[in-house]
């Protein structure tokens, strides 16, 4: 696997956006010379919410989506503004539950668990179904 | 010139409903700080027969019994859920005045041209609907006060789309001569009984009467309703919303207080919310107001008092309101009542930069030493940590809310749960 070095994270305070300071301006001697280039810490919150009135978190409780990186105990990222599409990986309220699966709109309009121990739901008449919001994103915690 | 009301229904109820998808269409009630009055229904609970400000304890029974469910106030989680619809607001349209937690007056003008009034108005419903599940009516008219009651008769009609436009007189006449006096924009109780004396029963007829009779005989105030009401607008947007004119701290007690200096120390800790919240949004305050009381529904006989001290200097300082309410409190405290409410106001703002200098500064006032009071509020910005000596610190704990819900959109350990 590669990867790829993006930045340093803010990880005391998700919520807020930190401003860089000025601290040479407190020492006397010679300013760091990095001191010109100083940029905003990267900020969580704007690489995961772009519509921050539609966006909920949820958790994540049993292994449906196993299959596609969501664990037991994830925290999910639902934007409710977006319009899920074939494939799209949703909240819906299922018979007055929540429950998070893979959309499918064809050949059946049902929801499909990323699990083999899960059968599909299929969305018909008798099913209470309302798409809560797409799952833009997942934070699985390892420690 | 277009203003459009958004009201949200029913809101606390809707927004117990958004992470209760197994609530649709059940009946939902959600009572007052410490379990006391009903202060939210659902149309569901509506239907019933529940009526707004009843207190939970005459109701509770048949309530449950037919399958109605109750919450105890969750404002922070309200809080949340209309920051969210009022920013949807705010960004769709730049002129906006949130007027109340589920309120919001906009500006639509300009979308007469476009789109239209009413396909706008759907649009906006939708899109908040969509984007946090709250459901909203728009009321629309020339004026706000006709927006307010586009507005009304969508809730009185039952209107599906939840959009009312009034533009032409006609629907204007129809819609103000269904709409009772009581109902319009800023006729109170008493006023509305003044009017049913004058024979102004519904809308229609105040708009029909000479605006300076009505300045002569009622107020100015009420003059420029009746100019609202024919299409002559008079109320502004106001976008920046305007400086608060009060703040109230007051809660029914858990258990019934009988003694003075118990009183008095749950009383200086509602002094001590009210000024941290008056420094927080950068007022200051000449005059304090104290008022106990009984229960209404006990069988003893009902006592209330309250009683005002204006100070020559408006302050922002703790103490100084502790020191009018060591004052006033003794004077309405009389023994051997059971006190079941009690509660404290502070009002009479200025904004910190326009404090004038008094001549006459009382010795009392620590208005030299507002450093002390920065500091007290920094230390308890995430925690209260630093208390003044007679401040009642959880010895009783006068919020009672049994049936509170989680707080699902500001704690990460109440987290919506989704399998």
């Amino acid at each position: 696997m590669k990867i790829n070095y993006i930045g340093t994270v803010i990880a005391d305070n998700l919520s807020e956006l930190m401003l860089p300071y000025f601290q040479d301006m407190v020492h006397a001697g010679f300013p760091s010379p990095a001191s010109d280039f100083i940029e905003s810490p990267i900020d969580l919150n704007k690489y995961l919410i772009k519509n921050n009135a539609a966006t909920f978190l949820v958790r994540v409780s049993g292994k449906s989506m196993i299959g596609a990186g969501i664990n037991d105990g994830a925290t999910l990222i639902i934007d409710r503004s977006i319009k899920p599409s074939h494939n799209s990986i949703i909240v819906a309220a299922v018979d007055g539950e929540f429950v998070c699966r893979r959309l499918k709109t064809k050949p059946k309009l049902c929801l499909i668990a990323e699990n083999k121990g899960y059968k599909p739901i299929y969305i018909n008449s008798q099913i209470n179904f309302e798409v809560t919001g797409l799952v833009t994103s997942v934070i699985n915690q390892f420690t | 010139m277009s203003i459009a009301l958004v009201d949200c229904d029913s809101f606390y109820a809707s927004c117990e409903r958004v992470f209760r998808p197994d609530l649709k269409n059940r009946p939902i009630v959600v009572l007052s700080n410490n379990d006391g009055c009903v202060i939210a229904r659902s149309s569901e609970a509506k239907a019933m027969g529940v009526k707004m400000g009843v207190p939970w304890f005459k109701i509770k029974d048949r309530y449950i019994r037919k399958g109605g469910i109750v919450f105890s106030s969750n404002f922070a989680f309200y809080g949340d859920m209309s920051r969210r619809v009022m920013n949807i607001l705010n960004s769709i349209s730049p002129k906006t005045e949130v007027y109340s937690i589920d309120e919001a007056f906009l500006d639509f003008s300009g979308t007469e041209k476009n789109i239209g009034c009413f396909d706008f108005g759907l649009h906006l419903k939708n899109t908040v609907g969509r984007w946090t599940g709250i459901p909203v009516r728009i009321g629309i008219g020339p004026t706000k006060t006709l927006a307010k009651i586009a507005s009304y008769q969508i809730k009185k009609r039952n209107i599906q789309s939840r959009v009312l436009v009034l533009d032409s007189q006609k629907d204007i006449n129809e819609a103000l001569k269904s709409t009772p006096a009581g109902e319009i924009w800023g006729v109170g109780r008493r006023l509305n009984r003044k009017l049913a004396m004058a024979g102004i029963r519904n809308a229609l007829q105040l708009s029909y009467a000479p605006p300076q009779d009505i300045r002569k005989r009622f107020s100015v105030v009420l003059e420029r309703t009746v100019r609202e009401l024919n299409g002559e607008k008079c109320l502004d947007i106001e976008d920046v919303s305007p400086t608060k004119k009060q703040i109230v701290v007051s809660r029914s007690f858990a258990k019934k207080i009988t003694n003075l200096e118990v009183l008095n120390t749950v009383v200086n800790d509602y002094v001590v919310r009210a000024a941290e919240k008056l420094r927080s949004e950068k007022q200051k305050s000449s005059r304090i107001s104290v008022f106990i009381r009984t229960s209404p529904f006990d069988a003893n006989e009902y006592y209330r008092a309250i009683k005002s001290y204006s100070f020559t200097y408006p302050t922002d300082d703790s103490r100084d309101f502790l020191y009018a309410v060591r004052k006033i409190l003794p004077k309405i405290y009389k023994p051997n009542y059971k006190y079941s409410k009690a509660g404290i106001m502070l009002s009479s703002f200025s904004d910190i930069g326009y404090v004038q200098n008094s001549l006459f500064n009382e010795s009392h006032t620590y208005k030299m030493d507002s450093k002390l009071m920065k500091v007290i509020d920094q230390l308890n910005l995430n925690q209260k940590q630093i208390y003044i000596a007679s401040q009642n610190i959880g010895r009783f704990k006068p919020i009672q809310r049994n049936m509170i819900s989680p707080k699902y959109t500001t704690r990460w350990s109440d987290l919506p749960l989704v399998k």
